[in-house]
């Protein structure tokens, strides 16, 4: 950090409430209640697939095509790369960058696992006649476990850019701001996914 | 292959109306272009606007946008009045009905999305920092983002007009209307991917201002010494973070079932419409109290301003505010009682619709007795206010009378609805914004505007719209049904001249608010605001120059009175020169947001048309410039004290001489 005349104005200007200076919670306030718009979206998903779930006509229901213990396979994938990010973000509390980008990168191949994961799932349902054209419970269903997936990828996308920021500028303020947001997001993934694993497969098969 | 579905039969040579347009939209911007090239202008125009992030000039910015699609949405509303006008009995008119549907259609998104959001974006943009003692927003870069990509949506919308088609729906696309099977054109596309990427640009602008008022305000500034304009600003940004996500994933649904054969909204394969209709309007009907609650905060200043007196109940103002924001959420089903979903649900739907007229009236009264043994000065704001007043309780008169379910079925879907909104739409929003220029243009630029032709616009607005709507009223009792692109009732035709005699009023509004526009920037020495408070008014933002220096405060003002300007001037601390300053932490200009949103307009203009290729190459254009923004750590720097105190020093050197004036 630049330590000389810029320092100085800082430590001045903080104590008049600087308007332009955010100390890194407005940030994390900000992105918090985008998560909750994105909770919306998701809400909107498990709304339409609550009213679509029956819509099967005449194709194959849930109960035929889920598989349910490959699908735990998946959930645990997701909910060890959460618990690997929360180790990246103790790490980042001590100062160990070396642990954090190691850390980071274990939480990123457990959740491209779960991304592969699903996508052979897809890729199955589609070539059992079962892809998301054939009814409204499957639009729905592929709609919204897509949309989770699609948020995993921009995650594992975000991941990346951060273990490169973190070698390239260290653990400074940024970045960290930047990790706190990104772990919000990712255990914000993971919950969503819960509501998914409960609501449409256990439901589903159950 | 690389233009999907685009060709040159995209272009519709045959309709000499949108070529006509076209070709006066082109010479007009051509001679633009040229005319900034001329001047030299392009980079003062792409350092001092395109890459600003000062919330004033974003504001500005989202006004002229506003300004630019009304009239685009006027030329359409002219249009149908005409045809309507004309196409009596035997006649057609002259508008073919595939054309006139696109014209409705474009109106009512054009009106709603890119003139009225934009208007209360710019009032929101302009006055909530400088209300609550800030130097800026939260989010400077967002905000920037934020309104490009707004811009580009609109920008969308005017290309569909002459490449390709628009939506011939109606304005909230119901399917299975709107589904591939009976709109295969791309109408819908256009209107899926304008509405989408500026529904992000509104999402993105309403977390920052909630971020903004909340963690932002002055010191002493609790949330119960907020101005009303504030408080209406921070329930509209919480009702749009709550309700666009609603929108986006509403319209994403009918995309992937128009894209890539899904069935949510279908006829076949269980898709169920009435599904998109629930969460249309569920994102709808609280989108209708986004557009009024600041109008109801511009109006609460403009009216304690110009009477001389504090607001009255200032306490119940926020209270009513706050509580039609939850109750907006309980009333969507009145847009579809005739649909079936039973008499107990329309009965509760009815009742929570007529509850929420109630902390509407405390409002109204509120103002009233706000004026009541004021010292009332007719500022053609105040004039906007008071025809708002009037106009506005017929408005709302006449939604309680469509919340009645029986009532509602005779009514549903006539013009009666159709001058039931334009009443509060009109009256509320239009003439909410209108008066918020007006009151707060000289804090942004400096000098006042002519008060001759603004008083001119005000009266033909009003007059206008009452001689436009009045008719659609009785026209909705005697069952004529809106969107009709001809009809053979002979009774029918005398409103529907009087209906277009008025538009053209309203059109006349416009042109005097132009001229009110030119003149007074030839004016601008003359009605130059030298004290920073040229109506004598109450909030923070009045205390500081005019127009407001970029940093907006040389010292972040203490805050110990709900009136605080009010009271610095009462007790004579006002216009005083500062012994010292700081050097002020200010965020730099920054480029990022426009090339987002250009490469945003390349993303959606691609999937409109199907161009997978162009489609990708603007995808990662947004996200790769996203990801460069984050490695730049230059954003932003110290303004030295000393330039600070030079621009102190010369405008008290101004006031003094307004002093002495």
């Amino acid at each position: 950090m630049n330590i000389s005349v810029t320092s100085i104005s800082v430590a001045r200007a903080r104590h008049e409430h600087d308007s332009a200076h955010d100390d890194g919670s407005m940030t994390v306030l900000g992105f918090w209640i985008y998560l909750m718009s994105d909770c919306l979206i998701f809400s909107c998903l498990f709304a339409t697939f609550g009213v679509l779930a029956e819509s099967t006509a005449g194709g194959p229901s849930g109960r035929e095509l889920f598989d349910l213990p490959y699908v735990a396979g998946e959930t645990l994938l997701l909910l060890i790369s959460s618990f690997t990010f929360g180790i990246a973000v103790l790490n980042m509390h001590a100062k160990r960058k070396h642990n954090v980008i190691a850390w980071l990168a274990i939480t990123f191949l457990f959740g491209a696992g779960f991304i592969a994961m699903e996508l052979r799932e897809f890729a199955y349902l589609i070539s059992e006649g079962a892809g998301p054209s054939r009814s409204a419970f499957l639009s729905a269903y592929f709609t919204l476990v897509g949309t989770h997936g699609l948020h995993v990828t921009v995650g594992l996308l975000w991941l990346a850019v951060m273990m490169h920021q973190t070698v390239y500028f260290g653990l400074d303020d940024v970045v960290r701001r930047r990790l706190a947001c990104l772990s919000l997001f990712w255990h914000f993934l993971d919950l969503i996914w819960i509501c998914v694993f409960t609501f449409v497969y256990l439901r589903g098969v159950l | 292959m690389m233009f999907g579905k685009l060709s040159l039969e995209a272009i519709p040579f045959h309709e000499p109306i949108i070529i006509g347009t076209g070709a006066v939209v082109a010479i007009l911007g051509v001679g633009i272009l040229g005319l900034i090239t001329y001047l030299h202008q392009w980079k003062y125009l792409w350092d001092e606007w395109i890459t600003s992030v000062d919330h004033k000039k974003i504001g500005v910015m989202y006004f002229g946008l506003g300004l630019v699609m009304l009239l685009r949405g006027f030329a359409d509303a002219i249009m149908m009045r005409a045809q309507q006008a004309m196409a009596a009995g035997g006649a057609a008119g002259y508008l073919p009905p595939q054309h006139y549907d696109q014209i409705f259609t474009a109106h009512g998104v054009i009106m709603i999305f890119f003139v009225a959001t934009p208007f209360l974006l710019g009032l929101m943009n302009v006055v909530v920092p400088l209300q609550i003692g800030a130097r800026d927003v939260a989010f400077p870069f967002v905000n920037s983002l934020g309104f490009w990509l707004s811009a580009v949506g609109g920008a969308l919308v005017m290309i569909s007009m002459w490449v390709g088609d628009f939506a011939a729906t109606g304005w909230v696309a119901y399917p299975p209307l709107s589904e591939l099977g009976y709109s295969p054109t791309v109408g819908v596309d256009y209107y899926l991917w304008s509405l989408q990427v500026s529904g992000l640009g509104t999402t993105l602008a309403g977390i920052n201002f909630i971020v903004t008022i909340l963690r932002m305000r002055a010191p002493g500034m609790d949330l119960m010494k907020m101005p009303v304009f504030t408080w209406t600003a921070l329930i509209t940004n919480i009702l749009i973070v709550a309700i666009f996500p609603v929108l986006t994933a509403t319209l994403a649904l009918l995309s992937v079932d128009r894209y890539i054969d899904m069935h949510f909204f279908t006829n076949e394969l269980g898709g169920n419409a009435m599904m998109y209709i629930n969460l249309i309007w569920i994102w709808g009907h609280p989108e209708v109290y986004v557009l009024i609650l600041p109008a109801f905060g511009a109006f609460s200043e403009i009216i304690a301003t110009f009477s001389g007196k504090p607001l009255f109940g200032y306490k119940s103002m926020v209270y009513a505010t706050s509580s039609i924001g939850v109750l907006s959420f309980s009333v969507w089903l009145h847009h579809f009682f005739t649909m079936g979903s039973g008499a107990n649900v329309n009965a509760f739907f009815g009742i929570m619709t007529t509850i929420i007229s109630i902390p509407t009236g405390v409002k109204l009264f509120n103002w009233l007795f706000t004026m009541f043994r004021g010292r009332i000065r007719f500022h053609s704001a105040t004039l906007w206010t008071i025809g708002f007043m009037v106009t506005f309780a017929v408005g709302g008169m006449t939604g309680v009378l469509l919340a009645v379910p029986g009532a509602d079925f005779v009514l549903h879907n006539s013009l009666f609805l159709v001058a039931h909104f334009h009443n509060v739409i009109i009256g509320g929003t239009v003439f909410g914004s209108l008066a918020g220029m007006s009151f707060w243009f000289p804090k942004v630029f400096g000098f006042t505007l002519n008060e001759f032709w603004g008083k001119v616009s005000f009266w033909c607005w009003l007059i206008g719209y009452w001689l436009a709507f009045t008719p659609l009223y009785i026209l909705g009792f005697k069952c004529m049904t809106r969107r009709m692109n001809h009809y053979d009732v002979p009774g029918w035709h005398p409103y529907l001249v009087v209906a277009l005699i008025g538009a053209c009023i309203i059109g006349a509004g416009i042109l005097a608010l132009i001229i009110q526009l030119a003149v007074s920037i030839r004016d601008r020495k003359e009605n130059r605001d030298l004290t920073g408070d040229p109506w004598d008014a109450r909030s923070l933002e009045w205390s500081t120059a005019s127009p407001a220096p970029f940093y907006n405060f040389a010292h972040i003002p203490r805050i110990t009175s709900l009136e605080q300007h009010w009271e610095d001037k009462e007790t004579g601390r006002v216009g005083m020169l500062a012994s010292y300053y700081d050097d002020i932490h200010m965020p730099k200009n920054t480029s990022a947001g426009f090339v987002i949103s250009a490469f945003g307009f390349v993303l959606c203009f691609a999937l409109v048309w199907h161009m997978w290729v162009f489609a990708t190459i603007g995808l990662f254009g947004m996200v790769a410039t996203f990801i460069l923004r984050t490695y730049n750590r230059d954003v932003d720097y110290y303004v030295p004290a000393a330039q600070v105190a030079r621009i102190e020093s010369e405008r008290y050197a101004l006031t003094r001489k307004a002093a002495y004036r």
